[in-house]
């Protein structure tokens, strides 16, 4: 690696203030900081010793809990395709074709991201930030797989411009970039987005597809015939189904297993906040519980047992990795256990007792980034109402 | 007696390089120098001209805002140089010695004899002044302002840091002299802050002061965790704070009747050979401490004047901060590392669990200067809550400081805080945000607008 350093250092004065690239400083040092962290020390005063983790570390670690659920998402993209067709392949065949499905979306996001990312990185003359090196990933995993190419990269740079930018980067945002993404999808190209053909690869083509299949994925019908919930093949689905699974749905969002993987990383490293997560599920729980009591058959969804609930549609995803964001999630410890719960309880509640949508989750979290500042505020006013108290208190004494 | 107070939030960094207690003799140096820099907000007016004979106890310079405070030599001999830095900033006093130390005549008596008035003088004329400091805004005590109450640390918990037990022992009553002349200063309590447990320690029989134990890890032995506990600074209020340490030079003054700035330091971190304490004056110049002690190797060494959290780089030709009581030397951490961020980082020190040094338990770590990374705006939350003790928002006040709002830092409590304490918040910040210094800005941005 010293040959490659020596190279980086040869060229750089010719980005540097000058040079005669220095328009592209901002681009190279973006660059230069990602193969090597650079000998920066300690300033003069303050403090010499700093922790190695930094945002770079940070949003590696995200991206790697969120592999297991990407790995088991291309599979079951293959397998559910071959189940559509009627055909039994191997593992590898039916991985073979998630793949080739799934890496053209996954790097048309990172492409029009990071690219828009150094338009941006141009203009403001700052290195990049990392924050959508998440968002690059995470996008891909919460779209049908049939989602044309260029819509994946509309909705990305829609998302990393007014989601992001605008605010001033990452770190100024106020709702998840990648779920920003998705509701751009959701509402802009509805029928991409939702209905029984959009889960399962190449489903709205019809080549092949055996009579009597139908895509519609577990929630769907959850949603339509309550607890009687089968696969597109007619077998009941269990609640173990869910747990590993595979059944049709967004890219990622299907296995609870991997996500749950991906949530115990998350967790171990504490770069995902255990509050937000527990309080999520919990939220869930209780309005899912809330429904079971109140079920009727004028609302079959309302029967569905609160812990398929948890597993099913993007729930689990979505409190994992989406409304844990510390950006945008609430930022006061207090309130994020009020942010998380409320989340769950939203998108549960937003699932089973709003017909327009079949999935509450995009729409809890992003309604719970935009009130986050609100519960912020008002846990930040009880700790300064408490310090004007102690000021009454000690005038008293 | 006194009631323990247990702190949980906190962090010990246990760095390689303790210093042994065992004290080298005192020799007198060549060069000592006192730095206007080392007290925030505070624009010096010579008063000594170059190549003027000094006293220890004279004055060297004074502050422009309050004349009253004078900064006075540590040792005697002849004012070498004024250095000065960018825009005739001045950065040094530097005044060489001869062989033997006089002094200014101060006046000797009792605490218990004397006026307030009478003390104060004393203290001020003395050059004692500045080791008494305010909250709010960490600053040198006003002198006509009375303080509601008096605070002083006895322990120290940052990393490497000087034992204060071990470097007050045999001058016990010196101390508690320095006590007694301070309970007169307050219409209030002085309180004294001990490290709970500690049944051989002389803190514990201190007269005239409430006492209070804690327990915990850093920053419990900084005084405004302290008094965040025991009585918070309100809006309105004034305390003043001291070190343990420096109440001892204060008892001395009235002992003697003269400015003795002689402390035991320590001399610590990885990269000295025997590190261990030393007898010697404040200001000294640094070379004359480390020399033939320093490990040589690769990696350049980083000097620092003070403890690894809130200490002040300096070269070997630099000097002691005239509130240090320790020297730490570390290794730069100056070279690029090629994917860093991405490596499994087995020997990195890190809070969260994203690199794999759990599994390296080495009790005594030896950590660089690297910054790993460059600066970003706040991502990570709820990370500085968990080494910050206090019922503060840290995240939220340094907000409020970065877009100057006044009244938020009052309400989030800017008032209760000094730099010290939000010296862990730096170093476990993922974005590496120079907390500290957006600290004092918010200060004297808040001193500005308070007039």
């Amino acid at each position: 690696m010293k040959g490659l350093l020596k190279y980086v250092e040869k060229i750089k004065p010719n980005f540097e203030k000058g040079g005669k690239y220095q328009r592209w400083g901002a681009i190279f040092e973006s660059f230069e900081t990602f193969l090597f962290v650079p000998g920066h020390t300690a300033p003069r005063k303050g403090a010499h010793i700093r922790d190695a983790m930094d945002s770079k570390r940070l949003m590696s670690i995200v991206v790697l809990a969120v592999v297991p659920a990407l790995l088991f998402g291309m599979w079951n993209v293959g397998y559910q395709y071959f189940l559509s067709i009627g055909t039994d392949v191997g593992f590898w065949q039916e991985f073979g074709h998630g793949l080739y499905r799934v890496l053209p979306i996954i790097i048309v996001s990172y492409v029009a991201g990071l690219g828009t990312e150094f338009v941006f990185v141009h203009i403001k003359q700052k290195e990049i930030e990392e924050g959508f090196l998440v968002s690059g990933i995470l996008i891909p995993l919460i779209i049908p797989v049939d989602t044309p190419l260029w819509m994946v990269a509309i909705a990305t740079i829609f998302a990393v411009i007014i989601g992001k930018e605008v605010f001033g980067g990452t770190g100024m945002n106020i709702v998840n970039p990648a779920l920003l993404a998705r509701a751009f999808l959701f509402f802009a190209y509805p029928s991409k987005m939702s209905g029984d053909k959009v889960w399962v690869s190449r489903l709205a083509e019809g080549n092949g597809v055996i009579d009597g299949y139908s895509g519609a994925t577990p929630l769907g019908q959850a949603v339509e015939n309550g607890a009687n919930i089968v696969d597109p093949m007619g077998h009941k689905l269990s609640t173990f189904d869910y747990f590993i699974g595979w059944i049709p749905g967004s890219i990622g969002e299907t296995s609870a297993l991997m996500i749950f993987i991906g949530a115990a990383l998350l967790l171990y490293t504490g770069v995902g906040s255990w509050k937000i997560m527990f309080s999520a599920f919990a939220g869930g729980a209780v309005m899912g519980l809330l429904l079971n009591t109140f079920a009727s058959d004028t609302n079959p969804a309302m029967a569905i047992p609160f812990y398929d609930h948890l597993l099913l549609g993007g729930f689990a995803f979505g409190m994992v990795f989406m409304a844990t964001d510390p950006v945008t999630a609430a930022q006061t410890e207090k309130g994020k256990w009020i942010y998380g719960f409320s989340a769950g309880f939203m998108a549960i509640l937003v699932r089973v007792l709003n017909p327009a949508y079949p999935e509450g989750v995009m729409m809890a979290i992003l309604l719970m980034n935009v009130l986050a500042p609100l519960i912020d505020h008002y846990v930040i006013r009880a700790n300064v109402k408490k310090r004007l108290k102690r000021i009454k208190v000690a005038k008293i004494n | 007696m006194s009631k323990v107070i247990r702190i949980k939030k906190g962090l010990d960094i246990n760095l390689a390089g303790k210093a042994e207690k065992e004290a080298v003799k005192f020799s007198l140096s060549k060069f000592y120098a006192v730095k206007p820099t080392d007290f925030p907000g505070i624009t010096p007016k010579v008063i000594a001209k170059p190549g003027q004979e000094v006293k220890a106890g004279t004055p060297l310079f004074f502050d422009k805002y309050n004349p009253d405070i004078i900064f006075t030599s540590p040792v005697s001999g002849k004012l070498s140089t004024i250095t000065r830095g960018e825009r005739r900033r001045i950065l040094e006093f530097v005044i060489e010695t001869n062989d033997k130390i006089e002094y200014e005549e101060f006046r000797k008596a009792k605490p218990e004899d004397l006026s307030r008035d009478e003390i104060k003088e004393n203290i001020l004329k003395s050059g004692c002044w500045p080791f008494i400091r305010q909250r709010p805004f960490a600053v040198i005590a006003k002198v006509n302002e009375v303080p509601r109450d008096i605070f002083i640390t006895s322990f120290d918990t940052a990393p490497l840091a000087a034992d204060v037990d071990f470097i007050i022992r045999e001058e016990f009553s010196s101390f508690q002299t320095g006590v007694n002349a301070l309970t007169k200063l307050t219409d209030g309590k002085v309180y004294l802050g001990i490290k709970a447990g500690e049944l051989s320690s002389p803190f514990t029989n201190t007269a005239n002061v409430q006492k209070f134990e804690f327990s915990g890890p850093h920053p419990t032995g900084n005084v405004g965790v302290q008094i965040n506990k025991i009585k918070p600074v309100n809006k309105g209020d004034v305390v003043w704070t001291l070190n343990a340490a420096d109440v001892l030079i204060i008892g001395r003054l009235f002992e003697k009747g003269k400015y003795d700035a002689s402390r035991n330091i320590a001399l610590a971190g990885s990269e000295v050979i025997r590190p261990k304490y030393y007898k010697t004056i404040s200001g000294v110049q640094i070379s004359d401490i480390i020399k033939d002690n320093i490990k040589q190797g690769e990696s350049d060494k980083r000097i620092i004047s003070g403890n690894v959290l809130t200490g002040e780089k300096v070269d070997e030709k630099g000097y002691l901060g005239f509130y240090d009581n320790v020297i730490t030397v570390i290794p730069e951490g100056n070279t690029p590392e090629f994917l860093g961020w991405g490596m499994p980082g087995l020997k990195k020190f890190s809070v969260s669990r994203t690199f794999f040094t759990w599994l390296n338990p080495k009790k005594e770590r030896v950590i660089n200067t690297k910054l790993h990374g460059g600066e970003r705006p706040f991502i990570v939350t709820g990370e500085m809550e968990k080494v910050f003790p206090m019922n503060i928002y840290p995240m939220q006040l340094l907000k409020a400081i970065h877009i100057k709002d006044l009244d938020l830092m009052e309400e989030l409590g800017i008032y209760e805080i000094a730099e010290e304490d939000f010296a862990l918040c730096e170093v476990i910040n993922t974005s590496k945000i120079e907390i500290q210094k957006n600290i004092r800005e918010g200060f004297e941005f808040a001193i500005k607008e308070l007039g």
